[in-house]
């Protein structure tokens, strides 16, 4: 599965050069307003045109990422998919418990994380040696709270409560708990 | 004139709090609480930035969040409500060439927004009630971490505010459909109908010749449109308010309710739903209103495909009404459906209506070229651009493979909600402002273009920048509310904090330019009771 730093860094890019050019457009339209013209009707054609680009747009984007990030489909089908290992995980006091010291995980198996929170709302989110993110989603108490999650490198990873609850919440961290190993290694 | 002089009097001395109307003081007082508490949101906005740097040793972390869950309900209540309100109680009476129903409901809304702001901000600052905007459930109930009767005054203070809120509400559609005394009958449910659409919708399924024409104009009809998100809104809150105080009540009784009494994520679906109804629903409708109204004083010319308008307004409240579910597509529980659906789907549709606010607007001001560059027309564009900026990058985050990567990290609050709220919103609100500021103060003069100038620059760059520099430490992975000790991410935090006091010093001159233009005795006059009629919004002599 590919893995969530390409897509970061893809869209890191697009919206880096969409921002660009609005502000340079912007700047453009800015200064042309101040100048005089011998015709400033705008075409009725160019708003429809607009409104066509806007919906294609709007609904191209979600086809587009439902197609090429790969935990999209993996996650609104994961009742379905039979995983290769679960980790059922608890929550309570602001504390993680694990079923293991270390979650250990080899490449390119199906993980399934099934968090489960006993008081408050918690996020659940694992992080590189770098600090970024690899993949994070809230742990509502009362409810199932499972992600299915396929690693396709090793590494090692750290968990991270990802929703504030409380001032004590932001030192829910078991550093490099999570180890994915290579098989054919 | 010297400067004791200007300081006391205002520039050139040209404002004269007497000849002010109660309607123009009522809009001044507004103005006035709002950028108060604007300042009181950027000072706490500046200590969380450094926060993010070097954890501030004076400020235990528990303060810390008491200041983040004040923070963005200081500034879009105390502050954004103020100003809007104070602008379309005016606006509303004077673009329907009518009085206000009722001036002294719209003076309670403006007392109980400015002491509701301020006693949910001391409660919080005594007690360090920190559950966050978001009152996840049960957090605010958890008494093991904050204090129920901190609590309780922080929930009365919000309160204060939605039922001034609910006042607005009231005065502003008893404004569209009242006759006033003297006047020939008005329809009052044709003029609402036409102000919430229901018409234009009928229109659809006429003949051309057998259409009714709009009774009231765009922006009141904006107006309108989102008065019915703040009064939803108002509900929502006011109900979930009442639901934490009960616990903390029979908390301080001593008698703990069961926290599963209450279904976690239904709750924050219920929540949400009428959170959404502020960033979703009434800023965008607001801000859309605004600008269509501003276009059209700049050029004075009828706006650019008016009725597309005035659709996309519709469908932008139906729209609004749909979308919360974008907030939870993290939430594994939430059905599938509702994260596509409204996730994804319905959510998409605020890149259509807000891209064509964008296109109207800028279509209107073209057909008027050349245009003088004033301050409302720049801070017009800048309004412009922070939404062409902050919307698609709302759009992104509302998509289930990219939410994964994204949820709650700083690329949330930076490029799309500091972005849409400072540069966005704030810039169109100053556009307002300074159309507004000769026709509410009869003719007052600004004290400097110099400081409007820098103004304007320092907070667009400002505002773009703090946006750009938290969103790519979000990319980096980033949480929003977390707290940082080993520095991980300084490069990004330090230009934040950088780009963030520019935003300080903007605010600081244009506050010291307004105060400069009124002066110190002008400020004062502000709160002194007019001795003119109510009904009047104008002075006889400035009509």
């Amino acid at each position: 599965m590919v893995d969530s730093q390409v897509v970061l860094s893809g869209q890191t890019f697009a919206y880096t050069c969409y921002a660009i050019a609005i502000i340079l457009l912007m700047g453009w339209f800015g200064i042309r307003l101040t100048k005089p013209a011998a015709t400033s009707v705008v075409s009725k054609g160019l708003f429809y045109s607009f409104v066509g680009f806007l919906v294609v747009l709007g609904v191209s984007l979600h086809i587009v990422t439902y197609n090429t990030i790969p935990w999209a489909p993996m996650d609104l089908n994961r009742a379905e998919i039979k995983p290769d290992k679960v980790f059922n995980i608890t929550v309570e006091n602001h504390k993680f418990a694990l079923p293991s010291e270390k979650l250990l995980i080899n490449t390119n198996d199906k993980v399934l994380f099934d968090v489960y929170s006993k008081d408050l709302t918690y996020g659940f989110g694992l992080f590189r040696e770098d600090n970024s993110m690899v993949f994070q989603m809230q742990v509502v108490p009362g409810h199932r709270n499972d992600i299915l999650w396929q690693f396709d490198k090793p590494g090692i990873y750290t968990i991270r409560s990802t929703e504030y609850s409380g001032p004590k919440g932001a030192y829910m961290i078991l550093k490099n708990v999570v180890e994915v190993s290579d098989l054919k290694k | 004139m010297n400067f004791k002089d200007t300081f006391l009097n205002g520039a050139q001395g040209l404002f004269k709090p007497q000849s002010l109307t109660p309607m123009q003081k009522l809009v001044l007082r507004f103005v006035v609480v709002g950028l108060v508490y604007y300042a009181f949101a950027a000072i706490e906005g500046m200590l969380m930035r450094i926060y993010q740097i070097q954890p501030i040793e004076s400020i235990p972390d528990y303060q810390y969040y008491a200041i983040l869950t004040a923070h963005p309900l200081v500034g879009i209540f105390g502050s954004t409500y103020s100003i809007v309100f104070g602008a379309f109680l005016f606006l509303v009476p004077f673009l329907m060439k009518k009085p206000l129903w009722s001036y002294k409901l719209g003076n309670w809304t403006f007392l109980l927004i400015a002491i509701g702001t301020f006693t949910f901000w001391f409660a919080g600052f005594i007690s360090h009630f920190a559950p966050l905007y978001t009152l996840y459930w049960p957090l605010p109930a958890d008494f093991t971490q904050f204090s129920p009767l901190g609590g309780t005054f922080f929930v009365l203070g919000i309160a204060l505010v939605m039922v001034g809120t609910v006042f607005f509400v009231i005065n502003i559609f008893k404004t569209i459909a009242y006759t006033p005394e003297g006047f020939e009958k008005q329809p009052a449910g044709a003029l609402l109908a036409s102000a919430l659409g229901l018409s234009g919708l009928k229109n659809l399924f006429k003949k051309k010749e057998e259409r009714k024409e709009h009774l009231v104009s765009l922006p009141v009809a904006a107006i309108a449109r989102g008065t019915v998100d703040t009064a939803l809104n108002a509900g929502i809150i006011l109900f979930t308010g009442v639901l934490i105080l009960i616990y903390m009540i029979w908390h301080l009784a001593g008698v703990d309710l069961k926290h599963t009494s209450i279904d976690a994520l239904l709750y924050k679906n219920w929540f949400w739903w009428g959170l959404d109804l502020i960033a979703d629903g009434l800023v965008l409708i607001f801000v859309a209103g605004t600008w269509y109204l501003l276009a059209m004083l700049i050029t004075g010319k009828k706006l650019f495909m008016e009725n597309w308008a005035r659709a996309a307004l519709f469908v932008e409240m139906v729209v609004s009404w749909t979308v919360w579910s974008h907030h939870l597509m993290s939430d594994q529980a939430q059905p599938g459906f509702l994260k596509v659906f409204s996730g994804e789907m319905v959510t998409a549709f605020e890149l259509i209506t807000q891209g064509l606010a964008f296109f109207i607007t800028l279509a209107t001001l073209w057909s008027a070229r050349p245009l003088k560059m004033s301050n409302e027309l720049k801070f017009l564009l800048g309004g412009l651009l922070g939404f062409a900026l902050a919307v698609p990058a709302g759009i992104m985050q509302a998509d289930i493979g990219l939410n994964r990567i994204l949820h709650n990290t700083q690329w949330i609050i930076g490029p799309h909600v500091h972005v849409a709220i400072l540069v966005g919103l704030t810039m169109t609100l100053y556009s307002a402002i300074y159309v507004l500021f000769p026709i509410v103060t009869n003719g007052a003069k600004l004290y400097s273009q110099k400081l409007a100038t820098f103004h304007f620059w320092a907070h667009l760059i400002g505002g773009i920048g703090m946006g750009a520099f938290m969103g790519m430490a979000g990319l980096k992975g980033m949480l929003r509310r977390a707290i940082y000790v080993n520095g991980e991410f300084n490069t990004y935090m330090i230009l934040a904090a950088l780009s963030g006091a520019l935003l300080l010093l903007a605010f600081f001159a244009f506050f010291y330019n307004i105060v400069m233009s009124v002066g110190l005795k002008g400020v004062i006059g502000i709160f002194t009771p007019s001795k003119l009629n109510p009904k009047q919004l104008l002075p006889e002599e400035a009509k």
